[in-house]
């Protein structure tokens, strides 16, 4: 199936939006735009997939919803926050709203398992009682528990993307973003991942993942935006990978 | 900021120290290379300042007196010269007084067949002064006092240690000012790769809600640290090769004891101690600071 054209999501009022992006355009050099014009609207404890190949613009999306870059022009509106507005002191705060996955885990090498997942305790300054309670609560959430002192390169990918995601999870986010977080890994461990993910959402985080894994999307049925040199060419409901011509 | 976060980031600082020993190492062998060169010449530079200095006040001014003063007029012309800022001291060298320095520096022997003393007329002042540099404005004024017949100055060695000294002092200026350039460029560049090779944690940190504080912390209490280690590894060295030199010279020219007079190796680090690591820690600060502000912007 292939759908052209983006359908706007109506019936929820803009304080149950995560995310409100309007007219938001991105050119890295002048007459090249990554995004074009986007309008985006997710709603508060969606699950949302982001599809589309290679330099569609997914990146800069997730990009500027992390507020790493500034739209050129138009409105982005996380967890009520006007990113574009923000001054540069209040970015490390808002970025504590949100929790952030990658493809390739970006753990810290150097640190074990607890103190990776630590750290972003220690960044809001949670007293150490505190992060001694919540670490190994989180680590038992993905299914870590017995592997706190290992350190990153001891872990298979799959758990390495699990502490990524202890990590992202443990200051409670409302929103998760995940930016290909089963590209490095394989069919197995991409599923016990994306079960988390919808484990974390069914607890009410609102999470958007980026993927190219078109088995994935089309089992999961999930609101799926597809997008397509810069411009989102679909937004379904339950929708599926859509096949380029 | 909470005492636990604090205690983390000089935690954090202190394990890098240990974690990137490579970097550790490097940075500290170039801020010890630097400040070593930097103490050496420091050492020098003043030992040779106080040697100019000794050889000033070495050098005096001998206002010759009138024969026949009153002693109350020599005393009154004594404490118009001790009042003077440029006089560090006054001697009275009666004519008497002259006649035996005379005699027994020229080894005259006996000399009881003079009657009279021959150098009546040479009661003087010998006159010591704190800066050499004043010697003219002092000789004008001794000019003007009436009861000094004459006035006997080196001239030349004054204007001679006047220049030296300058040149030394310009020398030092430039020598430091030199040094302290290239260790900071060689410092910054040692503490710059170290800190670029952490660019990725450095990004992570900032993903996941760090302040700039918080990132930063840690690798400019590293650097700090680093400066710290690199600066006592140089004073302990030249400490020792100060010492080592200082009875070398005594021991292999002893007949130059009175013009190398070396300072006490305690006044020469009375400065260098705290200056050495002033310049450690501070460029310690400034390359870990300006370098991770680099890696901020994320």
């Amino acid at each position: 199936m292939k759908t052209t054209g983006t359908r706007r999501r109506s019936g929820a009022g803009a304080s149950d939006k995560a995310i409100v992006m309007e007219h938001v355009s991105k050119a890295y050099t002048v007459g090249v735009p990554a995004l074009n014009d986007v309008n985006l609207h997710i709603n508060k404890g969606e699950f949302v997939f982001i599809v589309g190949d290679s330099g569609s613009g997914k990146s800069t999306l997730i990009k500027l919803l992390l507020r790493e870059l500034l739209p050129t022009s138009g409105k982005i509106v996380v967890n009520g926050t006007d990113v574009v507005r923000l001054k540069r002191r209040a970015i490390p705060k808002f970025r504590r709203s949100l929790g952030v996955v990658f493809q390739d885990f970006r753990l810290l090498k150097d640190r074990n398992v607890y103190d990776n997942v630590a750290f972003a305790q220690r960044i809001i300054q949670m007293p150490n009682r505190e992060i001694r309670k919540n670490v190994p609560s989180i680590l038992s959430t993905v299914g870590l528990a017995g592997k706190y002192k290992a350190r990153p390169k001891q872990l298979s990918g799959g758990e390495q993307q699990r502490v990524a995601l202890a990590r992202a999870l443990v200051n409670k986010p409302q929103i998760l973003l995940a930016d290909e977080p089963t590209g490095n890994l394989d069919p197995k461990n991409s599923w016990e991942i994306m079960n988390l993910l919808e484990k974390i959402n069914n607890n009410g985080t609102t999470v958007l993942v980026v993927t190219h894994n078109r088995e994935i999307v089309n089992a999961m049925q999930k609101r799926v935006i597809t997008m397509k040199k810069g411009i989102i060419v679909s937004d379904e409901e339950k929708g599926g990978y859509i096949d380029e011509d | 900021m909470r005492i636990n976060t604090l205690f983390y980031c000089i935690w954090q600082g202190i394990r890098n120290i240990f974690k990137n020993k490579w970097f550790t190492l490097a940075s500290v062998a170039t801020i010890s290379a630097c400040l070593f060169l930097f103490g050496l010449f420091y050492s020098i530079l003043t030992n040779f300042q106080h040697m100019v200095k000794n050889a000033e006040q070495g050098l005096c001014v001998s206002a010759l007196l009138e024969a026949g003063l009153s002693d109350e007029r020599v005393a009154e012309i004594r404490g118009m010269i001790v009042r003077r800022t440029e006089v560090s001291n006054v001697d009275y060298v009666s004519a008497e007084d002259t006649w035996a320095q005379f005699v027994e520096e020229n080894k005259l022997g006996d000399v009881s067949f003079y009657t009279e003393n021959p150098l009546e007329d040479c009661a003087h002042f010998d006159i010591y002064l704190s800066d050499v540099s004043m010697q003219n404005a002092l000789v004008n004024y001794l000019e003007s006092i009436e009861g000094i017949r004459k006035i006997n100055q080196s001239f030349l060695t004054a204007q001679a240690l006047t220049g030296v000294n300058a040149i030394i002092g310009y020398v030092s200026i430039g020598i430091i000012i030199i040094l302290f350039l290239v260790s900071i460029f060689l410092i910054s560049n040692t503490v710059a790769i170290g800190i670029s090779v952490r660019k990725e944690e450095i990004q992570i940190m900032k993903y996941i809600g760090a302040t700039d504080f918080f990132t930063r912390a840690p690798f400019v209490i590293e650097g700090m640290l680093i400066g710290v280690i690199g600066s006592f590894i140089p004073l302990i060295a030249v400490y020792f090769i100060y010492n080592e030199a200082m009875m070398y010279v005594a021991k292999r020219f002893p007949s130059l004891s009175q013009l190398l007079a070396f300072l006490p190796v305690e006044t020469v680090f009375t400065n260098l101690v705290p200056v050495c690591i002033g310049l450690g820690v501070g460029i310690g600060f400034i390359g870990s600071f300006t370098t991770v502000r680099k890696h901020l912007s994320v």
